[in-house]
C-alpha cells in the first residue's frame, strides 16, 4: 500500500509544522457539500516574520543551500517530483475534495505537474552569465545569482498547479521561499511541503502559510526581508501588490491575474473541431482557469451552426460529484464565487443576450452551475467584458480578420488567445496582431513545461514557465576585472 | 565543481563526493575482482549479434597481460548494418523522431539511474578492462558518467531556437534538428566517461548512434548497450560495434553516416578529417591529443603546487589528453620544486588496481607500455636528467615507474611528444613573455594551466595562452557544464556543456511569407 503522508493543518515554518502563534485556525471547505473538512492553522503578521526569518536564513551567505551544487538543487527537485508522483493518488484526492476539481482531471493534471518540477529539475545547472567583450582592459563577466527570499501567493483554481509553477524556478534558481496558497485550498500545498522534507530540502528554503490574503498575504508583501512577490490572482489584488512593493522595499514584482481571452474561430475551419476546442477552452476546470476562451468569436458564414452545436455539447457536459468518473464539471469554488457568475448571466439577459442552455444552479447543496451559452453577444455586455471565472461560454460574432483583431484586443486583458482555422495567412497574422502573452493556432490552453505562460497589459507582467521564467528569479551581477593588458 | 585531481588527496576528495549524495549508498564500496563478462557481441537494433565474418579478438586485463574474454570484432559488413539500422531508427515517423524531447531525457535520466544501480559492477569491469585503480573508476569516472547523462538529459527540452526578426513581411525562425546518424569512436583511457560524453548529447538532441569503443576497452560500453535497452531507446537508436580501426575507418567511409565524433590520436583524427572530405563532407569533431603546459609562478605555495603538478601529469597512469605533461617552473624556485617532486613520485603507490590505497595501476597494453619506455630512453639520450623511475615496474602486465625527468629542454622529444604515461617534464623558465611563447610553442592547444596568487599576472597568461582550457591554481577540474575541447591539432568542436550540444544539432531556418507585418 502507498505510503501516505498524514494531512497537516498547520503551518510549514523551517520544515517543522507548527500552530500558529496565536493558535488561531479558519475553517476549509468541501465545494461540493458547503461542509468544513477541517480547521487549518492561519498565518498572522507574527507568523510571516518567523517564516521570512526562517527563509532568510537558509539563504545567508555559507549556508547549505547557498553552497550545494546546482547539480545537487536538480536532484533535490526531481527527487520531490518523484515522491509527488509516489503519492498521487492521495494528493488527487485530497486535491478534489478540497477543490471540487474533478478526480480523473486532477490526476491527469499532476502528471503533467511533475513533469515541471523535473524540468526545472534539469534547469538548475544550465544557468549560464556570459563574458562580455568590453570596451578598454576590463575582464567582464555575468553571474545570474538568485534573487533570495521569495514570496509566492497562489490561487484556488490549480491548488498544486500553481504551487509546482511557483516552486519550480524558485528551487531551481537557488531561492528560497514563502508560499501562502489560497485560503480556499492549502491542503495539498502542505502534503507537498511534507513531500519536500522528505526530499531533503534544507529547513527554510520551503515555507508554506496558510492564510488569508489581507492578512498573511500583505504581511509578505509588506516584507522587508523579501527580495520578490510571485502572485497568481485577481486584476485586483495585483494592483494591490504593486502598492506594497512601492510602500516596503522595491521588492521585484511578477503577476500573473485575470484574463478575458478571445478564441476566434474562422469560416474556414473543420466545425466539430472548433466547437470541441471552444467548448474545451471554457468550460474546463469549470471555467476557473485565468486564460479561458472567454470570448467565442465565430466568423458570420458558421455562426449559426456553431452556437447550434456548443449549444449541444454544453447540454451533455456532466456535471456532479467530482469523485465520479466521467464527471466533467464539479462545483465552483465558493458562494462569492457562485453569486458573481449567476449575476454576471442575469446582466447579460438583461442586455439582450440570448441564453440558449444553462443559466441557473444546480441543487442547493455546494456551488454547482450549469453549463450556460450565450449567442447574439455585442462586445459591450456584461458576459463578454467581465472575467466571469466560471462554465459560462459567450458567442459572438465577426466578419474580418482586421475587425476581430481590433474587437480581440478591445480589452485592458491581454493573457491567452486563439484562432482556429486551416489559413495559414489568418493564423500568423492573428498571431502576431493579438495583445496576449499567449496564442493558441488549432488548439487552446496547450501549456507544457517548456512553454512560457504569462500575459499583456492588465493580465499581468513576468513569466510562469519556459526558460523566461526563471529571469524573474535572478539577478544578474556583472564584474569587472582591470587588466594589464588587452588581447 | 568536482576535480578530478589525482594523488595524495584523492580520499578527501572521494569523501567530498560522497558527502555530496551522488551514489544511492554512501557504505564503502568493495569492488568486484572478477565480475562476470555478461556481454561480448555485437549491439545492433536493441540485440545481441555476431560478426558477419566470424572473427573475435581477446580483450585483455593489462595487470597480467591475459586474456579477459574474446569479443566479437565488428569489421565493415557490422558497420554498415549497424548504420543501417540507425537510419530506420531515424527515419521520418519513427518512434524517436516522434517522441517528446522532453521524454528523449527521461530515457537518459533512466539510463543514469541504470548505471548507478550497477555501479559496483561496471566500475569493476572498468578497472578489470582498463588496470585503472577501483577507486578511480567508482568514484570519478562513474560519478562523472552519471553527472553527463543527467546534465545532458536536462538539456533534452531546453536547447531553444530562435524566432528571427527578419527584413520583410516574414515570420522567420530556427528549428534545432538533429544531425542524424553519428558514429562515435571512443579511446580507452575513460571507456565509460568517453562514452558517456558522446552518447549523452547526441541522444539528448534527438541523433542515432553507432559508437565503436576502443578494441583495448569494449567491456563497459557493451554492458551500458544492454542497459540502453532496459532503459527503453527503441530499437537501433543506439548501436555499439566493438572492433579496430578498420571498423572505425568503416564507419568514416559510410554514405549514410552524418557525423563523426572522434576522441584519439591526433594522427587518427587527420585521417577522419581527411576522409570526411572526400565522402559526404560529414561533420567531424575531434577531440585528440595535447602536450599541456603547467605553468607555476615563483609566489606559489609550493607543497600545494607540487602536489598538484605531480597530479596533473601521473593521474590515469598518464594516461589523460590533457595531462600537465610540460611542468614549466619559475627558475626561482625550480630546484626545490625538483627535489619536492622526485619525492613525491618516490611515494606513489603502484600495483594492484583493486587495492584500495593503489594510486596507478598498469598502463594499457604492450603497444603503450613500449613506447612510453622508448620514448624514455630518448630522453635520457637527449641530456635529460633522470632523477626517478625510468624503467617497467615488475614482471607482470605493463607497469611503468612514476618518472621523472629535470632540465628538459623545450626540443627534447619528450617535451614534444605525447607520451600518455607516468613521465614527468619539469622545465624551467625566467619571465611571462618567455613562458607564453614557449608553452605555445607546440601544435597542441588542449589545456593549460597556471598556479599563482597573483591575478594581474594569471589574466595575463589566459590571455595568452592558445589552450581549450585553462586552468588556475588547480588541474583536471572538469564540470559537465564547463565545454572541453581543444586549440590547433587537439581538435575542434566542445564537448560537455551548453557548447556541446551544437555538434549535434542542425540549424534550419524557416521563412514564411507574412501578409502583414507588425513589430
Amino acid at each position: 500500500m502507498t505510503q501516505v503522508p498524514d494531512i497537516s493543518n498547520k503551518l510549514y515554518i523551517n520544515n517543522a509544522f507548527v500552530d500558529s502563534v496565536s493558535k488561531k485556525t479558519f475553517p476549509t471547505i468541501n465545494p461540493a457539500t458547503g461542509q468544513i473538512i477541517a480547521e487549518v492553522s492561519e498565518a498572522q503578521e507574527e507568523d510571516v516574520d518567523l517564516a521570512v526569518a526562517a527563509a532568510k536564513k537558509a539563504f545567508a551567505r555559507r549556508s547549505p543551500w547557498r553552497q550545494m551544487d546546482a547539480s545537487e538543487r536538480g536532484k533535490l527537485i526531481t527527487k520531490f517530483a518523484d515522491l509527488i508522483e509516489r503519492d498521487a493518488q492521495y494528493l488527487s484526492e485530497l486535491e478534489t475534495l478540497n477543490s471540487g476539481k474533478p478526480l480523473e482531471a486532477v490526476k491527469a493534471e499532476l502528471k503533467a505537474y511533475v513533469n515541471v518540477l523535473k524540468y526545472y529539475a534539469g534547469y538548475c545547472d544550465k544557468i549560464y552569465g556570459n563574458t562580455i567583450p568590453v570596451d578598454g582592459t576590463g575582464f567582464c563577466v555575468t553571474k545570474k545569482e538568485p534573487i533570495g527570499v521569495v514570496a509566492q501567493i497562489i490561487p484556488w483554481n490549480y491548488p498544486i498547479g500553481m504551487a509546482v509553477w511557483k516552486l519550480g524556478p524558485a528551487l531551481c534558481t537557488g531561492c528560497t521561499l514563502i508560499l501562502k496558497p489560497a485560503e480556499q485550498t492549502p491542503l495539498t500545498a502542505l502534503v507537498l511541503a511534507a513531500l519536500s522534507k522528505e526530499a531533503g530540502f534544507p529547513a527554510g528554503v520551503i515555507n508554506i502559510l496558510p492564510g488569508y490574503g489581507p492578512i498573511a498575504g500583505e504581511a509578505l508583501c509588506l516584507h522587508n526581508d523579501v527580495g520578490k512577490v510571485a502572485f497568481t490572482g485577481s486584476t485586483d489584488i495585483g494592483h494591490k501588490i504593486l502598492e506594497y512593493s512601492a510602500k516596503s522595499n522595491l521588492k521585484r514584482v511578477s503577476l500573473e491575474l485575470g484574463g478575458k481571452s478571445p478564441l476566434v474561430i474562422f469560416d474556414d475551419a473543420d466545425l466539430d473541431e472548433a466547437v470541441n476546442i471552444a467548448h474545451t477552452a471554457i468550460f474546463e476546470n469549470h471555467g476557473q482557469n485565468c486564460c479561458a476562451g472567454s470570448r467565442t468569436f465565430v466568423q458570420a458564414g458558421i455562426y449559426e451552426q456553431f452556437v447550434k452545436k456548443a449549444t449541444e455539447k454544453a447540454k451533455n457536459r456532466k456535471v456532479g460529484d467530482p469523485f465520479e468518473s466521467n464527471v466533467l464539471q464539479g462545483p465552483q469554488i465558493d458562494q462569492p464565487s457562485l453569486d458573481k457568475i449567476l449575476r454576471i448571466v442575469e446582466e447579460s439577459k438583461k442586455q439582450g443576450a440570448k441564453l440558449e442552455t444553462g443559466g441557473s444552479r444546480i441543487g442547493d447543496k455546494g456551488f454547482f452551475v450549469e453549463p450556460t451559452v450565450f449567442s447574439n453577444v455585442t462586445d459591450d455586455m456584461s458576459c463578454a467584458v467581465n472575467e466571469i471565472f466560471g462554465p459560462v461560454q459567450t458567442i459572438l460574432k465577426f466578419n474580418t480578420l482586421d475587425e476581430v483583431i481590433e474587437r480581440a484586443n478591445n480589452t485592458t486583458y491581454g493573457l491567452a488567445g486563439g484562432v482556429v482555422t486551416k489559413n495559414i495567412n489568418n493564423a500568423l497574422v492573428f498571431a502576431n496582431a493579438l495583445q496576449a502573452g499567449s496564442v493558441w493556432i488549432n488548439c487552446y490552453d496547450y501549456i507544457t513545461p517548456q512553454t512560457p505562460f504569462g500575459g499583456y497589459k492588465k493580465s499581468g507582467f513576468g513569466k510562469d514557465l519556459g526558460a523566461d521564467s526563471l529571469d524573474d528569479y535572478l539577478a544578474t551581477k556583472t564584474i569587472n576585472v582591470l587588466l594589464p593588458v588587452k588581447n | 565543481m568536482k576535480i578530478l585531481q589525482a594523488g595524495r588527496g584523492i580520499f578527501s576528495r572521494i569523501n567530498h563526493i560522497q558527502k555530496s549524495g551522488s551514489f544511492a549508498s554512501l557504505a564503502e564500496v568493495k569492488p568486484e575482482p572478477s565480475p562476470n563478462i555478461l556481454y561480448s557481441g555485437i549491439f545492433i537494433n536493441n540485440e545481441w549479434v555476431k560478426s558477419e565474418s566470424g572473427a573475435t579478438f581477446p580483450t585483455i586485463n593489462p595487470t597480467n597481460g591475459k586474456v579477459i574474454a574474446e569479443v566479437q570484432q565488428g569489421g565493415k559488413a557490422d558497420i554498415d548494418k549497424a548504420v543501417n539500422a540507425a537510419n530506420e531508427a531515424f527515419r521520418l515517423g519513427s518512434p524517436w523522431r516522434t517522441i517528446d524531447a522532453s521524454e528523449r531525457g527521461r530515457l537518459l535520466y533512466k539510463l543514469a539511474d541504470l548505471i548507478e544501480r550497477d555501479a559496483t559492477y561496471l566500475a569493476s569491469l572498468e578497472t578489470l578492462d582498463n588496470g585503472k585503480p577501483f577507486n578511480y573508476s567508482y568514484y570519478l569516472d562513474l560519478d562523472m558518467s552519471l553527472k553527463t547523462l543527467r546534465y545532458m538529459a536536462g538539456w533534452a527540452d531546453k536547447d531553444h531556437g530562435k524566432t528571427v526578426p527578419a527584413d520583410g513581411q516574414f515570420f522567420a525562425y530556427t528549428r534545432h534538428e538533429p544531425v542524424g546518424v553519428c558514429g562515435q569512436i571512443i579511446p580507452w583511457n575513460f571507456p565509460l566517461l568517453m562514452l558517456a560524453w558522446k552518447i549523452a548529447p547526441a541522444l539528448a538532441m534527438g541523433n542515432t548512434v553507432v559508437l565503436k569503443p576502443a578494441e583495448q576497452t569494449p567491456l563497459t560500453s557493451l554492458y551500458v548497450a544492454e542497459l540502453s535497452k532496459e532503459a527503453g531507446f527503441p530499437p537501433g537508436v543506439l548501436n555499439i560495434v566493438p572492433g579496430y580501426g578498420d571498423a572505425g575507418a568503416a564507419l568514416v567511409a559510410n554514405q549514410n553516416v552524418d557525423k563523426i565524433a572522434f576522441t584519439g590520436s591526433t594522427q587518427v583524427g587527420k585521417l577522419i578529417q581527411q576522409n570526411s572530405g572526400v565522402g559526404n563532407l560529414k561533420r567531424v569533431t575531434l577531440e585528440l591529443g595535447g602536450k599541456s603546459p603547467n605553468i607555476i609562478l615563483a609566489d606559489v605555495d609550493i607543497e600545494k603546487a607540487v602536489e598538484a603538478a605531480h597530479s596533473a601529469v601521473y593521474f590515469n597512469q598518464g594516461q589523460v589528453c590533457c595531462a600537465g605533461s610540460r611542468t614549466y617552473i619559475h627558475e626561482s624556485i625550480y630546484d626545490e620544486f625538483v627535489d619536492r617532486s622526485v619525492e613525491r613520485a618516490k611515494k606513489r603507490i603502484v600495483g594492484d588496481p583493486f587495492h584500495p590505497d593503489t594510486e596507478q595501476g598498469p598502463q594499457i597494453d604492450e603497444e603503450q607500455f613500449n613506447k612510453i619506455l622508448s620514448l624514455i630512453q630518448e630522453g635520457v639520450k637527449q641530456g635529460a636528467k633522470l632523477l626517478h623511475g625510468g624503467d617497467k615496474h615488475g614482471n607482470e602486465g605493463y607497469f611503468v615507474q612514476p618518472t621523472v625527468f629535470a632540465d628538459v629542454n623545450d626540443d627534447h622529444i619528450i617535451a614534444r611528444e605525447e607520451i600518455f604515461g607516468p613521465v614527468q617534464q619539469l622545465m624551467k623558465f625566467k619571465d611571462l613573455d618567455e613562458i607564453i611563447v614557449r608553452a605555445n610553442k607546440t601544435d597542441y592547444g588542449l589545456a593549460a594551466a597556471v598556479f599563482s596568487k597573483d591575478i594581474d599576472k594569471i589574466n595575463y597568461l589566459i590571455q595568452g595562452l592558445k589552450a581549450g582550457t585553462v586552468w588556475i591554481n588547480c588541474y583536471n577540474a572538469f564540470a559537465v557544464q564547463a565545454p572541453f575541447g581543444g586549440y590547433k591539432d587537439s581538435g575542434h568542436g566542445r564537448e560537455l556543456s551548453q557548447y556541446g550540444l551544437r555538434q549535434y544539432t542542425e540549424v534550419k531556418t524557416v521563412i514564411t511569407s507574412l501578409l502583414q507585418k507588425n513589430s
